[in-house]
């Protein structure tokens, strides 16, 4: 077990390495960002050598990258072209959309899990076709759409919840962008636990557990349910870097200042310390939740065992 | 024994696929019968009711994204903005969007490019999900940790940022650097799975046995390893498509998607919803959409009824 | 350490989270703000808040609030007055020479001085500070010192030579050459004093910059929100009607005003174009929608082969009378833009140079005209055109697509003009003064001050620093320094209306609407207006 983590662990840094050197080339192809500083007027020479200067832009590509790379050893990921530390954003940015994950993967495993056994036990009824119908719904429609819709509905219209979320983001303002974010993984995760469900439901120790005439209940809950999760745990953790990151939408939408925000407004500015800095961090809690699903695995199935 | 220490971390890691071979990897028809399992499949498919609605909603759909002049006469880039947002009238069942095009002939002539990026970007995560997967299951090993990997800075960097990064990089427009970001960034999903479903199908005892009898590592892969392997990526590459799909209009909300002169469902969708403009003239929006839903929703069905038909344990 | 304690919050609001949904809300975001205070939608500024590094109204909106430097722009006629300036006199139109009032203090406590002022300029002209707005010193004697138009050159001196302190009240100002509109530019926020904390300590002034305007900053948290409450020093005969304005950043302009319908925000400004449709319905009388300096204008190519010469002059003339502004302005915009007819903008009003029907036939809609003039000219260059423009910000899009349709219409077909949307901004503006362009590009002009000299000499002087085009007219060039020069106002706004005529012949690019301000406020408020830089008056509103 503990060889394991260590390889697993050993195996994040060419990944790390991987990933940041991609977005770094990837941001730095986007051109050069001193120009758009000025507006609307021509960069004054003087003015864009010194800002270029400033930010490490005047040196080659390579040496960019290593400073950059040897500066964030040191914690030290830089500043925005505003004059702020990118710790500093991340600092609020981080703990923002880390609550919004935490809302939506609640949300997605809670209905998702629910209506996925329900399809299952239900497999060609009614409910399963109405279940299958609206996650459709929701992957063919784009977010932004159910976003912007279900903001001024529930925002304008009925009152119930604030169009925007407040600085300090709460849990109960981010119950809704929670909901719109968490959709689409919400239909995947309905139709895996479905798919799972269907499986595990034809297997012999189920046909046992009914033989031996247990209650219905305890079927499905201790025998069903806890083998059909596996599959859907992988999801989940897979999920969480995705929920964090590919918030970007649902951030802009209910302008929340999270992750998303952070990393829209870097790449429109093409503030390549904010983008790098935050797909850092973000790839290291992808990399990390991997980690923990696949040792949490070991625990929902006692056969496997790592060596 | 290195192989079998390997085997549980293998499974453990592709745990997505495991629930869904795990049927069809126990009865697959014996080597004697080379095409039992695709027969069989067909000869299911040919009579079920779902198949055949959505088989013949894709061929119309198909039949439209190829010719839109058959069924919508008009000029989807012509537009007149004294006519902006009027509703449905005779000859203009949509009515018209905001910059006063018609939008049933945008409707019709937008099929072509949202269903390109579709199929195209789910075929291309698809195929290089399934090999980069495949080989990296059947390899095991130093292979298997170096593909995963590679899987891993793939799918670590996010979807809409990696695709807005790249779209604003190479600002041509057009249909196919949205369906190269999106395979690009798209197949370690698809990886996972395959690599999962190749190394639980490794492991059955026919296989051992085709082994034994020293059968070459291509027959192995393509006649025993493969038909097992395709049920769970064709369930997870058709609720992609749909998503991908959708993504395409979401990147043309971001700025970065398709432009014009291509018109495509997307493009429509997030016109409509810039500033809820949907608010006062509904139709604007319904259509496109509706047009969206029904696509994926056709290719859903497809997907299911395949996958129903690939696993003889469901029969 | 923060970081942690969120964290544990969040795993404990979590586990709750289905029984109690609200238990782990903080403090509802307006239970802070005071009785009378402005609840108002922001952007986050692009730089640091110093008075010389801002050049975009986000940051220019605190600015104005903090700040009161020798002039101020009248909210209503936009005519430069004395603020903190007793006198501004000079008989050459080179050397001026300017007086203080007395007994105004920065909101810490410090006088304002003749040195504020010099140091504050000193330091926005030196090239090592990196200030992107240090142009506007550029007319004083020996920017070149401080600030080498090469690009490799390193300054040679680091105060202006034209600047010297005369006593505590008293400085003096030589320019680099004559320039009788020059006193009139100084309401710019470029212009303001600085305290001397901002010398001493520069990251603690940053983090909480201090001015000498109406409002102080009472806490600010970077790309969120700032709180201004008054400054008991202000000096200033504006003193705030209100108790103090809570600037939120939006990211997106469409949720503050979603925000503002649902009474969570006082004011929006700038209402997205795309809403345009329901906020007359939404907000009846709430609705702000007033003439602003801002023009929007596409320019040409022309250091590209295919836009010079006779016949690209008429090609250019051809598109610019294919476009329906008034059906664009109207059924886009709902009146909130004009279509334009000279090169400036109406809140010059008559005096200040803005020439109604100035650019005659080649600013109305004649479909069949162009037609025929862009046939004399051999057609598009290649059968195509193109508009480019970011759409990353403003709704750029929509006018685009319109543009082009309406283009397309005049020519009878389908996909003659098409648009080119840049995904960034940044990037368009690369491509922009990289001189890539090869067809039609927006170009818009947000007035720095409301002078018609504003509208012409940046963008289509030689060189000027936003000539996107590339144009150069001997002729035009010549008009402009006259009028420059001229001593007599009159004059000098005749001169430059000539130079305008010449643009209106030559058609660098042509004007497409004056875009106004707008805005929404509840009905909490009253008494709110915007400036002629569609910057709301925060001084004048009045909280119920």
């Amino acid at each position: 077990m503990g060889r394991y983590i260590v390889r697993r662990l050993l195996q994040m840094i060419p990944v790390f390495i991987g990933a940041t050197l991609i977005i770094f080339l990837m941001v730095y192809a986007l051109g050069d960002p001193v120009t758009a500083l000025f507006g609307d007027r021509s960069p004054d020479p003087a003015t864009a050598r010194a800002l270029r200067a400033e930010f490490n832009l005047d040196k080659p590509l390579w040496h960019q990258y290593l400073l950059y790379m040897g500066k964030i050893f040191t914690g030290d990921f830089g500043t925005a072209f505003n004059g702020q530390p990118v710790t500093d954003l991340m600092r609020h940015a981080f703990p923002i959309s880390l609550r919004l994950a935490v809302v939506a993967l609640v949300l997605e495993m809670l209905i998702g899990i629910a209506l996925g056994v329900v399809t299952g036990l239900r497999r060609g009824r009614a409910v399963d076709t109405t279940v299958l119908v609206l996650t459709l719904v929701v992957i063919a429609i784009p977010t932004f759409v159910l976003g912007t819709t279900a903001q001024y509905f529930l925002g304008v219209k009925l009152g119930w919840i604030d169009p925007a979320v407040g600085p300090d983001a709460p849990f109960n303002q981010l119950l809704v962008p929670g909901l719109i974010l968490c959709l689409v993984s919400l239909a995947y995760v309905t139709r895996l636990t479905r798919t799972s469900v269907v499986e595990n439901a034809r297997s012999d120790y189920i046909r046992t557990a009914v033989a031996k005439g247990l209650p219905r209940s305890r079927i499905t809950v201790r025998h069903l349910l806890r083998n059909s999760l596996i599959p859907v745990v992988t999801y989940l953790g897979a999920d969480i870097g995705t929920l964090m990151a590919g918030a970007i939408v649902t951030e802009r939408i209910f302008n929340i200042q999270g992750v998303g925000y952070q990393l829209f407004q870097g790449i429109l500015r093409q503030n390549s310390p904010t983008v790098v800095g935050f797909v850092v961090v973000l790839v290291l809690i992808f990399l990390i939740a991997n980690l923990l699903v696949d040792l949490l695995y070991a625990v929902l199935d006692p056969r496997i065992r790592y060596a | 024994m290195p192989d079998q220490a390997r085997q549980p971390l293998g499974a453990q890691e592709d745990a997505t696929a495991e629930g869904l071979t795990a049927g069809a990897s126990e009865a697959t028809p014996e080597p004697g019968a080379p095409h039992g399992l695709w027969t069989d499949a067909w000869h299911d498919l040919r009579r079920n009711p779902v198949f055949l609605v959505s088989a013949l909603l894709i061929l119309f759909l198909v039949l439209v994204a190829l010719w839109p002049g058959l069924i919508a006469t008009g000029d989807p880039n012509h537009c007149e903005l004294i006519r902006s947002l009027e509703g449905p009238s005779a000859g203009h069942w949509f009515g018209f969007d905001t910059q006063g095009c018609d939008v049933y002939t945008r409707t019709v002539h937008g099929a072509r490019a949202s269903i390109t990026v579709g199929v195209c970007a789910t075929l291309g995560v698809a195929l290089l999900g399934a090999v980069i997967g495949g080989l990296a299951g059947f390899y095991g090993g130093f292979w298997d940790a170096v593909l995963s990997r590679l899987g891993d800075i793939f799918f670590g960097i996010p979807m809409v940022l990696g695709a807005i990064v790249f779209l604003s990089m190479v600002s041509l427009g057009g249909i196919w650097p949205v369906v190269l970001i999106i395979a690009a960034l798209g197949w370690p999903q698809i990886a996972r799975i395959a690599r999962g479903a190749v190394i639980t199908a490794k492991q059955n005892d026919y296989v051992q046995a085709a082994r034994a009898l020293g059968a070459s590592n291509t027959r192995m892969l393509l006649r025993h390893i493969l038909p097992n392997a395709v049920a769970p990526v064709i369930v997870m590459a058709t609720i992609m498509l749909g998503t991908f799909i959708a993504l395409e209009a979401t990147l043309s909300y971001l700025g970065v998607g398709l432009r014009p002169p291509t018109v495509s469902w997307g493009v429509d969708i997030s016109a409509a919803s810039d500033g809820m403009q949907f608010r006062n003239a509904p139709h604007i929006l319904l259509y496109p959409a509706g047009a969206l839903s029904i696509t994926v929703l056709a290719f859903i069905m497809l997907g299911d009824a395949v996958r129903d038909a690939l696993d003889p344990k469901l029969r | 350490m923060r970081g942690s304690i969120h964290l544990t919050m969040a795993l404990a609001c979590a586990t709750a989270l289905s029984l109690t949904a609200t238990a782990c809300g903080s403090t509802p975001a307006d239970a802070g703000a005071g009785d009378r205070v402005v609840r108002a939608s922001w952007g986050d500024p692009q730089h640091p808040l110093e008075p010389a590094n801002t050049n975009e109204v986000q940051g220019g909106k605190v600015l104005d609030m903090i700040f009161r430097g020798l002039k101020r722009y009248d909210p209503k006629t936009g005519k430069a007055k004395n603020a903190m300036a007793e006198s501004i006199t000079t008989d050459d139109q080179q050397n001026f020479t300017i007086t203080l009032k007395k007994g105004w203090k920065f909101s810490d406590g410090t006088p304002v001085t003749a040195a504020s002022y010099v140091d504050a300029w000193n330091y926005g002209a030196n090239a090592k500070n990196a200030q992107v707005s240090s142009y506007f010193f550029q007319f004083i004697d020996g920017y070149d010192a401080v600030h080498p138009a090469d690009e490799d050159a390193e300054p040679t001196a680091d105060t202006l030579s034209g600047l010297a302190v005369k006593d505590e009240h008293t400085f003096t100002v030589r320019l680099s050459e004559p320039f009788s509109l020059w006193p009139e530019t100084l309401g710019y926020a470029a212009y303001s004093p600085l305290p001397q904390s901002f010398f001493d300590d520069h990251d603690a002034w940053l983090d909480k910059p201090v001015g000498n305007g109406p409002y102080r900053i009472d806490s600010y948290r970077p790309s969120q929100s700032m709180k201004l409450v008054k400054n008991k020093h202000f000096a200033g005969a504006d003193k705030p009607k209100n108790d103090g304005v809570e600037l939120r950043v939006y990211t997106d302009n469409n949720t503050a005003y979603t925000d503002l319908q649902a009474g969570n925000i006082d004011l929006v400004d700038d209402i997205p174009a795309s809403q345009l449709a329901n906020a007359e319905n939404d907000l009846g009388d709430r609705f702000i929608n007033q003439p602003a300096g801002i023009i929007q204008t596409v320019s040409f190519p022309l250091y590209d082969e295919d836009w010079q010469g006779a016949d690209a002059a008429k090609l250019r003339k051809g598109l610019s009378m294919a476009i329906n502004r008034k059906e664009i302005t109207s059924k886009l915009y709902h009146d909130t833009r004009t279509p334009a007819t000279d090169f400036t903008s109406p809140v010059l009003g008559k005096d200040g140079g803005y020439k109604k029907g100035l650019c005659g036939e080649a600013c109305t809609y004649d479909p069949d005209r162009a037609r025929e003039l862009i046939e004399e000219a051999g057609g598009l260059p290649g059968g195509k055109i193109t508009i480019t423009s970011n759409v990353d910000t403003g709704s750029h899009r929509q006018w685009m697509d319109a543009v082009c349709n309406s283009i397309n219409n005049a020519l009878d077909k389908s996909k003659a003009c098409t648009v080119n949307p840049v995904a960034t901004f940044a990037d368009f503006r690369n491509r922009v003064s990289g001189h890539k362009m090869t067809g039609m590009f927006r170009t818009g002009w947000q007035m720095d001050y409301p002078l018609i000299q504003n509208f012409l000499q940046p963008l289509y002087y030689t060189d000027g620093s936003s000539n996107d085009s590339g144009y150069s007219s001997s002729r035009f060039d010549d008009l402009v320094n006259r009028a420059n020069a001229a001593s007599d106002e009159g004059e000098a706004i005749g001169l430059f209306q000539d130079a305008e005529r010449q643009l209106a012949k030559d058609l660098p690019a042509i004007p497409l609407w004056y875009q106004n301000g707008t805005g929404g406020f509840s009905d909490r408020l009253s008494d709110v207006r915007l400036n002629a830089f569609s910057v709301p008056v925060f001084t004048d509103i009045k909280v119920d």
